[in-house]
């Protein structure tokens, strides 16, 4: 299918790549229909909208640069999901980039859980005061000794 | 929105399962128990709210020019 894209304009897509979030996102709450790109620029992935061209997420896996992230999902949250296999979820981090692209960050406290085998989105919110929405991603990558 | 006043050690029940109750009022400060069960999610305002503007600022954020590189890392892991 043919979709208009906020990175690359109108590109084709599998039917695969298609999310269906039920509950939309936070603060995005009307927008259910998405789809999961790859990058141009790896490891960082986007998650277009299919309903408005203009909106746009960058995403991350969180243990990229953070190995030691857990996600926490509640029963509610696996409900919304499907009820997936572990191994059917990927986990990612909505990245904001300022102007300064070294200052750019993730957030870790509401992260974008995917069941890949049923194509359903959920943005989670995690409990453990660990994980914050600004996580500054090179900072913590060099802390952690990723490479 | 419907409004109920309630006195210290006072409770509400919610679609039978959620209990509230206010332990204590001082000052401008009141706190509050919350018995519910482990499907029912309970959060500050505040972090829907942080998430929210997060997700705002995300939004504004992700231009179309290119993102930043992190090239020299290493590859994502594979998943099963």
């Amino acid at each position: 299918m043919k979709i208009n894209t906020k990175p690359y304009g109108e590109i084709e897509i599998d039917a695969r790549q298609v999310i269906r979030f039920p509950q939309g996102l936070l603060g995005f709450e009307e927008r259910h229909d998405w789809a999961l790109l790859d990058s141009t620029q790896a490891p960082f992935l986007w998650l277009q909208s299919l309903d408005e061209a203009a909106l746009a997420f960058v995403l991350l896996q969180p243990d990229y640069f953070r190995p030691d992230y857990v996600l926490d999902l509640s029963e509610l949250d696996r409900e919304s999901l499907g009820k997936p296999e572990d191994a059917d979820l990927l986990v990612f981090a909505i990245c904001t980039i300022p102007a300064d692209q070294s200052r750019m960050t993730a957030n870790l406290q509401g992260p974008v859980v995917v069941n890949r085998k049923d194509g359903i989105g959920r943005q989670t919110i995690q409990s453990s005061p660990q994980w914050k929405v600004r996580h500054h991603i090179l900072e913590e990558m060099a802390a952690s000794g990723v490479r | 929105m419907l409004v109920l006043a309630r006195k210290l050690n006072e409770k509400i029940i919610i679609s039978d399962s959620v209990e509230i109750s206010v332990l204590e009022i001082k000052g401008d400060q009141v706190k509050l128990g919350i018995k519910a069960p482990p499907n029912v999610k309970v959060y500050r305002h505040e972090v829907y709210q942080a998430i929210q503007e997060e997700n705002r600022a995300a939004a504004q954020s992700a231009a179309a020019v290119a993102l930043p590189s992190l090239t020299g890392l290493k590859p994502l892991p594979k998943r099963p």
